[in-house]
């Protein structure tokens, strides 16, 4: 089984099918709306790249939500400037991301470790304090860049007179919202898989895991192992720059709290949560957690009283003012706490936790997963 | 002249606040090894012990008055805050001094808290890679603050500082140019306490044995242990000690900013700055580099040179430790082999 998914065409079959079919396979589990769908598609890109750089390289990117939001004012210029069609959007976002990447990249990577981590997170709130400040001409400041009815839209002015009302991204003529929307941010999806999972089998990702384990080491055996991780880093913030170009496709509004440090650690939790370093664990993660989110913030006192009205009244009250406290606005502390518990105990994330539960079926119950846990996450230092 | 002055005033404050958070971190990460992303809630707790002491002083006791009548006909209610009713003119005081008497209240509790999390959470992940110290940590400044947010309310509450220090301070006066340079009274406090406790803090690692073992412990805390001294518990205590601090600066802070959840995050990613900018491990380094960057920050916000460098005063602390970080790659007052290889 695992043998047959090693090979390329039959891995790439099945995940385009799981990704595909996901309206279908989510229903059950009341997931199935494209605005979810999209995020799902969406974060699962984002976490993907943060995942080339951290899980591969072992360089913690504290500021990678900065590329998330330069893909995403790129990509809602290109509908304000030229066309409502979302490939010159996506391209625009990747290109400025990528140049973005490139600049902070040269500067942060210089240093590793601890180091690397406050670079990129100083630099991350830098973009974010200036788009709501001296930038407001390009970002819009609080209110967050949005389409008016002012817009040049050369290229499709070009192509007859511009309706009433606003446009809506379209995929040559074909709207952006709902199913299409998620179709198309599903397709992006599995290209990004297919090119992650060659860059893993590649003399390239082997490179990036052999620094990652000892810089010092790759350093001695006469490898500059600088162009290699400015390419990881370049790589990593395109995929972050196509993640925020197909939020702005999805919904054409770019704000600058997308940048903000929180959304770098949202991202660095779902790649912890999956897995880091594996394949599809920080998609795993993204899914989880929007999903969560979901389901979570939408609870609220009623439905809990509802769902524990089964218990005797004062039971119910409690556990009614227990779980309140981590449903709905406090989703995040279900979160917090989660995600602590999966740092204590399984710091290989879901993909750790399958691997165990793999092994302990397979091997009768002989729980001594922990000699080979090794290959969690560790940062270069 | 006088406008330089009054932004050298205004850094000072702020500057403060970093340098009590910095220099907690930097205990922390000096005698544990730890990278304690949770600093700043305790920041934030210590804040919300303040406005917790201040809230139980302001418990009222309503009484009707049937002989008064309000414009609606209804009894006239009296509110007397309980401190007031049973201790007269000294529950008035301490109503009064709220702010600055909840320290009393704070040493114990923030204490309490810093050992609890060491014994409880940190202690695991003394041997653990700097990234999971990272992950754990701010997972649990996560916790903290919702937990926080979710009985407290999401909006800031104002706290007053006492009546006699309210007013501002008329400071040209004293060097004889009357109504130049005005400053509010409680950021000179903030500041002269700020002063205290990191003077208190490093005669406690100068002067005392106990401080000197633990210096000592941060040298080398396998020589140490091998002398028979229980390090261990001794990096226990300074983790608490840390905590208080942090607690104490989030306390004397709340005139100064309404406290809410997420004050200790905002703090927290400058003081980490700050740290970094200082060197890590380095406590005077912590110092330095929390009243320089605080100083900065205020000198960067004046009109002059914000018409020069549109929005640089949002962003010269990254600037600067950006700068730092490229040219001493182990910031102002950094040692050798930390956070090396």
């Amino acid at each position: 089984m695992t043998k047959l998914l090693d090979r390329e065409p039959v891995a790439l079959v099945v995940f385009s099918a799981v990704i595909l079919l996901m309206p279908l396979w989510l229903t059950p589990l009341g997931a199935n709306y494209p605005d979810l769908l999209q995020k799902f598609a969406i974060f699962a890109i984002f976490a993907m790249g943060f995942n080339i750089l951290f899980g591969l390289t072992g360089y913690l990117s504290f500021g990678h939500a900065a590329f998330l939001g330069v893909g995403s004012y790129a990509a809602v210029w290109s509908f304000k400037l030229f066309t409502m069609n979302v490939l010159p959007a996506i391209a625009f976002g990747i290109l400025f991301s990528g140049v973005f990447a490139f600049l902070i990249g040269y500067v942060s990577l210089r240093r590793s470790g601890i180091y690397f981590s406050i670079l990129t997170l100083a630099f991350a709130q830098m973009c974010y304090n200036l788009a709501y400040s001296v930038l407001t001409p390009i970002t819009n400041g609080e209110t967050g860049l949005q389409l008016t009815l002012q817009d040049p839209r050369i290229i499709d002015r070009m192509f007859g007179p511009a309706g009433a009302g606003l446009p809506s991204t379209n995929f040559f003529g074909l709207p952006m919202s709902g199913y299409p929307g998620f179709y198309f941010c599903a397709v992006m999806l599995i290209i990004c898989f297919f090119i992650s999972r060659r860059i893993f089998k590649s003399p390239l990702g082997l490179t990036l895991l052999g620094i990652k384990s000892n810089q010092n080491r790759m350093n001695y055996t006469g490898f500059n192992t600088r162009p290699y991780t400015q390419t990881a880093f370049v790589i990593s913030g395109m995929f972050a720059g196509l993640a925020g170009s197909l939020l702005a496709v999805t919904d054409p509004l770019a704000g600058a709290e997308r940048m903000q440090w929180t959304a770098s650690g949202e991202v660095v939790l779902m790649t912890i949560l999956g897995g880091a370093g594996t394949l599809i664990g920080p998609m795993l993660g993204a899914w989880l957690i929007k999903y969560f989110e979901n389901i979570f913030s939408a609870f609220n006192d009623a439905t809990l009283e509802q769902t524990f009205s089964f218990l005797p009244e004062p039971l119910a009250n409690a556990a009614v003012a227990i779980s309140g406290l981590f449903v709905g606005e406090g989703w995040h502390l279900t979160l917090g706490v989660l995600f602590m518990l999966i740092v204590i105990f399984l710091p290989g994330g879901i993909m750790e936790g399958w691997r165990r539960l793999v092994r302990w079926i397979g091997g009768g119950g002989g729980g001594k997963a922990k000699t080979e846990s090794a290959a969690v996450a560790q940062p270069a230092e | 002249m006088d406008a330089l002055l009054l932004q050298f005033l205004n850094g000072l404050d702020k500057g403060g606040a970093y340098a009590l958070i910095a220099l907690g971190l930097t205990l922390v990460f000096g005698t544990l090894g730890v990278v304690n992303f949770a600093h700043g809630a305790l920041f934030m707790l210590g804040a919300f012990c303040a406005v917790t002491f201040n809230k139980i002083l302001t418990l009222e006791k309503v009484v009707l008055d049937p002989e008064q009548k309000t414009a609606w006909g209804t009894p006239l209610e009296i509110r007397t805050p309980y401190v007031e009713a049973w201790l007269g003119d000294f529950g008035a005081f301490l109503l009064n001094y709220s702010v600055p008497v909840s320290i009393i209240v704070a040493i114990p509790v923030m204490l309490l808290i810093g050992v609890v999390m060491e014994r409880g959470l940190i202690k695991y992940f003394y041997k653990r890679p700097h990234a999971d110290q990272i992950l754990v940590t701010f997972g649990l400044a996560i916790v903290i603050q919702e937990i926080i947010k979710h009985y407290y309310g999401a909006n800031p509450i104002p706290q007053a500082a006492p009546e006699i220090v309210s007013g501002s301070a008329d400071i040209g006066a004293w060097f004889g140019l009357a109504g130049t340079i005005v400053y509010p009274w409680w950021r000179l406090v903030f500041f002269g306490f700020s002063v205290v406790v990191i003077g208190a803090v490093f005669a406690f690692l100068q002067f005392t044995t106990y401080g000197m073992v633990v210096r000592a412990g941060m040298r080398d805390s396998e020589t140490v242990g091998l002398l028979g001294i229980n390090i261990q518990k001794r990096f226990t205590v300074v983790f608490g000690l840390a905590a208080v601090v942090a607690g104490l600066a989030g306390v004397m802070y709340t005139p100064i900013l309404p406290p809410d959840y997420h004050m200790g995050m905002d703090f927290l990613v400058l003081s980490f700055v700050v740290v970094v900018v200082g060197g890590m491990g380095s406590l005077p380094g912590a110092v330095l580099a929390g009243f320089m960057l605080g100083i900065l920050q205020s000198f960067a916000s004046m009109n002059e040179i914000k018409s020069i460098f549109p929005g640089i005063d949002q962003i010269i602390i990254y600037l600067v430790a950006v700068i730092i970080l490229l040219t001493m790659p182990r910031g102002l007052m950094g040692r050798e082999g930390v956070m090396e290889e």
